[in-house]
Formats: structure tokens, sequence, C-alpha cells
């Protein structure tokens, strides 16, 4: 700092003596060398090596029983299972956390307190207690019925019918998710500008208009990523329906692996990428989806994996011209 | 279900605007205390106070976003967010408010256009949820109104791709889509680059040259001379004094309005 400032900028003015004459393409600025992280790149790959070379050469984990179970109908029956305990309540968890949100929203301060409640109920109960409450239900209540409370019944079903163990585990897993989901949504919804509600208000649009088409697309923005978060925590949940004798993908592999006892490592690893599946089908989607709900919100969309794919390759081969030029 | 109370059409016609001693309180705040105001149909009036004089909450409370603890405001003769039972008002249902503010156009300092929507959508959005127009009818109407405040080529764009004063200018094609008998805007420059608050004036002006009638809150007193029928000087919550530009910028009477415009201008 002892330099006046004049003498700084004549400096980096004036290019050093000698290179006056050399083309542009001498003055690009050439990339900082990273050692340090070479070093680390090379490290993590050997370990990675080593993790890949001792899953496919450790006779521990018998890759041949795994290709004979991985496809196997009572495999696949649980699966079946599990996408249809996860998807059904996915979606009834998701209406009832909405309704949820709604009441905590609410002007009642009835409804509120309900909301809040049920919320507070279902997540301090372990879902597989809800579970096992659910599955001894019927020998607490014979009929079910739809009335005035204290008073006159309209329509009675009888408890043990209703209560297959399909049903059991459907709504118990809704139950659980609903009081997950209200939050996600109450949260979706409260993040979208206060001037949004002002807007749509100051225009009159009705209060169903203006939920469905201006606050919740909004809402869904920050609500997509929290929600897709307690779907995959919902598809690993249904696991738990085992102990309602309901034979899902986790519950055969259990069977299977006590029926044969040698094949249980295999058995657990057909269920562990049956689940990465799955997993990774919902990250896809979930990908979409923010994209779609992006719109408006952001300038240009995210590109997808091909869009990104196909500019990097333009990246590439427009810096090798420029290197080739020089 | 009172919606068009017809006022027989007499010499003197209707205010397009009145506010009947209107108070209110946020907490022990009093931001509006007695606003009595009459704006004719085709006025354009301009509001000025220093900030915190209350003139946001008066155009807020004027399509009812805030509710008056005492007094009300009538829009075309038609009182606004209540309705007369007796000798008393009675607040209406939301419903009919949201209709009620059908006829009241707003417009906001930070524009508040819909970001998922596109800038057509934005602008036909409320014709066509409030089943005044259909779909088609909104859209034809959305480019005809964006070609009039010099948008007619981005009715494809989102908000976000557009600059201040062009998403101000959609917010006002917005808010003409429904055929409003009065428009409101709340410092619709504020929130704008110096260079860009010349094209939202000059779409402001041409709305008050074609007769419509606006109540404007702003601080380019500029615009306020050139435009303004009426200029109301507020402070405190109260009408400090009202009238002509001429008048009120040139020749202020009270102390209150001479400080604050030696203030800004």
């Amino acid at each position: 700092m002892s330099q006046p400032p004049g003498a700084a900028v004549s400096l980096a003015e004036a290019p050093p003596a000698g290179t006056t004459s050399r083309p542009p393409a001498a003055q690009r600025v050439l990339p900082l060398r990273r050692p340090g992280r070479w070093i680390a790149t090379a490290a993590v790959l050997v370990v990675v090596a080593q993790i890949i070379h001792g899953l496919a050469t450790n006779p521990f984990y018998q890759w041949d029983r795994f290709r004979y179970w991985f496809l196997r109908p009572t495999i696949l029956d649980g699966l079946l299972i599990t996408l249809e305990v996860a998807a059904l309540s996915a979606v009834l968890g998701l209406l009832g956390g909405v309704l949820l949100a709604l009441g905590r929203l609410s002007g009642s301060p009835v409804l509120r307190a309900v909301s809040w409640t049920y919320t507070w109920l279902f997540r301090s109960v372990p879902l597989i207690v809800v579970l096992i409450f659910l599955y001894n239900f019927s020998a607490l209540y014979q009929t079910l019925s739809l009335g005035v409370p204290f008073g006159p019944a309209f329509v009675t079903f009888d408890e043990s019918r209703l209560a297959t163990d399909m049903a059991v585990a459907v709504v118990g897993l809704s139950l659980n998710e609903a009081a997950y989901a209200s939050e996600v949504v109450r949260g979706g919804i409260l993040s979208v500008d206060q001037g949004q509600h002002e807007a749509a208000a100051a225009l009159g649009l009705p209060k169903g208009y203006q939920f469905r088409r201006i606050v919740l697309p909004q809402a869904l923005r920050s609500i997509t990523p929290n929600y897709v978060n307690q779907l995959i925590g919902l598809i690993k949940g249904t696991s738990l329906v085992f102990y309602v004798s309901l034979l899902d993908l986790f519950g055969s592999v259990q069977t299977m692996g006590s029926t044969y006892p040698g094949d249980i490592v295999p058995l657990l690893l057909v269920a562990t990428v049956w689940y990465l599946i799955l997993t990774s089908a919902v990250s896809v989607v979930q990908f979409y989806v923010e994209r779609y709900f992006a719109r408006g919100a952001t300038r240009t969309l995210p590109p997808t994996p091909l869009q990104k794919a196909r500019t990097g390759l333009a990246e590439a081969r427009a810096r090798l011209r420029r290197e080739a030029a020089v | 279900m009172t919606t068009t109370e017809k006022t027989p059409t007499t010499p003197t016609s209707p205010a397009a605007l009145e506010v009947h001693g209107v108070h209110k309180w946020y907490g022990t705040h009093h931001v509006l205390d007695g606003i009595d105001l009459s704006v004719r149909p085709g006025e354009v009036t301009v509001v000025l106070g220093p900030s915190g004089s209350g003139k946001s909450t008066l155009l807020r409370v004027i399509n009812h976003l805030e509710k008056p603890e005492l007094g009300h405001v009538s829009v075309g003769g038609e009182p606004i967010g209540v309705r007369r039972h007796g000798a008393r008002l009675r607040e209406l249902s939301e419903r009919a408010i949201l209709r009620q503010r059908g006829r009241i156009g707003f417009v906001f300092q930070n524009f508040n256009l819909f970001p998922h929507l596109t800038v057509l959508d934005n602008v036909a959005a409320a014709p066509v949820a409030t089943g005044k127009l259909t779909r088609d009818e909104a859209r034809e109407l959305a480019r005809e109104l964006l070609t009039r405040v010099g948008l007619g080529d981005r009715t494809g764009a989102y908000p976000r791709q557009l600059s201040g004063g062009q998403q101000q200018r959609v917010a006002i094609a917005r808010a003409l889509a429904l055929r409003p008998g009065i428009i409101l805007f709340d410092e619709p420059t504020s929130a704008l680059d110096p260079e860009l608050v010349g094209e939202v004036l000059a779409v402001i002006k041409d709305l008050a040259t074609s007769g419509t009638t606006l109540v404007i809150v702003t601080h380019e007193i500029g615009f306020a001379r050139e435009v303004a029928d009426r200029v109301v000087f507020i402070d405190g919550g109260r009408i400090v004094e009202q009238g002509p530009p001429a008048q009120v910028l040139d020749h202020p009477r009270h102390e209150r309005t001479r400080d604050f415009l030696a203030k800004v201008l």
C-alpha cells in the first residue's frame, strides 16, 4: 500500500515489456491448480473402488441368491402391497393434511384447536403404536356408526368386516401422514407473500379460487420438496405394516428369511435395492414437479438432465475449438 | 342481494366515492381520525402526506382491505363492506365484499402480480374467476388492455421476466380488466427505479385524461400538479387541507402542509 493509487493503475494498464506483440491468447487467465483436491479425489476413488470390490466379490452377499430372489413372485407381491399402501396413504394423508392445514389457518378457534390437537396427538404417538392400536380396534368397537353423538345412528358398519389388514394399514399410515403433511402444507401456505393474498382479495376473486389458483400453486413450490421427504419416509414406514400381518415388501423378505435362514442377507439386499428404486423414482418425479411449479418463480427454468448434458457437450466442444484456435 | 343499488340519476349524480367519518385504530394508534371526503365521477384526487400519516390506510379502507372501526365508505352511492340495517350498519358477507371489490381497482406499491401466471393470465384471471367474461373474451380484453399500457408484445412473459415499470403497467391493466368505476393507486411508483417512473406515470395520466375516477397516493409532486383535479393533504390521520393543486401546492394555508412540501420539493 506504499504506492500512490495512480501508480497501481498505470501498472495494470501497461503490459509488461516484451509481451506487447504476443497474441491476446497469451493473456488468458490460467485456472488455479488445486493439487489438494486431486489428492482427495484420488483417495476417495480408491475407497469407493474398494467398497465396490467388496460388494462384488465377498461371498457373504451371495449375489446368485440375490438374483434368484429379486423377481420372485412372493417378493413382487410384497412390493405391490407396499406400493398400494404407500400410494393410498400418500393421497389420503395429503388430503387430510390440506384440510388440517386449512383448519389451523382458519378464523374459527374451534377448528384451529381441533387441527392443532390432532397434529399434536399423531405426531406424538409412534406409528407402530397407532397401527397395532387400530389392529385391535375391532375388539374395542364391534360396530362403527355414523349419526348424531348421543343420538340416533344413520349408518352402521360392522367393524370386523371393515377392518381388513389393508384398511388398518392404510388408515394408520394416513392418520400419521396427515399430521405431518398438515405442517408441510401449512408451511407452504405461510411462505406465500402476504401481497398475493391482498392482490387476490383486492381483485375480488372468490375465496375458493384464491386458494386453488393463486395461493396453492405458489405454496406447492415449497411444499413439494418437504412433502417428497415425507413421502420417502412413508414408503419406508410401510415396512411397519408387517406388524399388522400384512405381507409388504419387508414382510415377504422377513417371512422368506425365516423359512430360508441362509438367504437372509441376499433377501435384505433385495429389499434394499427395491426401496432404492422406489425412492429414486420418487426423486425423478420430484425434479419434474418442482420444475413445473418453478414457472414464473425463476427467470429461467432449471435445465433437465438431458438439457444439462447437451449444454455441457456444447460447451466442451466450444472450449476445444477455442484451444485449437490459439 | 342488492349488488347494484340503482340510485335515480338526479341532476346531482352521486359522488363516485364518499368517505363518511372514518376512524381506524391499530391497537392504540389512531391511524385515521375522522376522514370525510367526497370525489366526483371522473375526478382525479391525489393524496399527499408524510409517511405514517394514514394515506395508505385510507386507500385500503376504501376497498375494505381494512375495516374502519367507525364510519363507512360509499362507492357510486353504495356502502362498501356494510349494508344499511334500519339506522345501523351491518357487516356484509365476505362473498358480497369480494363482489363489491370488482368495482374498485387497486394498484399496489409492490405490484403484487401473480408470479406463476403469464402476463396475459394475470390480467384475464379476475374477469373469468368472477364470472363476468368467458375465458376467450377475457383474453381478448387482456390483450387490448396490455396493448393500451404498451405491453401488447409481452403477453406470454412471466412477471419476474419484466422490469418494475413493466410489471406495474401490467398491474394497472389487471385493475382495469374488471372495468372498475374507480381506481386506487397506492404509491404506484415508489418501488421503481427513477428512470422507470415516467412510463408508469404516463399510463396513469392517460387514464386520468380519459375520465376514469382516480385516487392516487404518491410522492410525485410534479405529477400531482399535472394530473390532479384536487390535492388532499393528510397528516396524523386527518385531512389538513384540500383543494386544486395550484392552491394546495403553491399557496398552502397550513403550516404542516408547508413543512411537508418544503421537505419533498
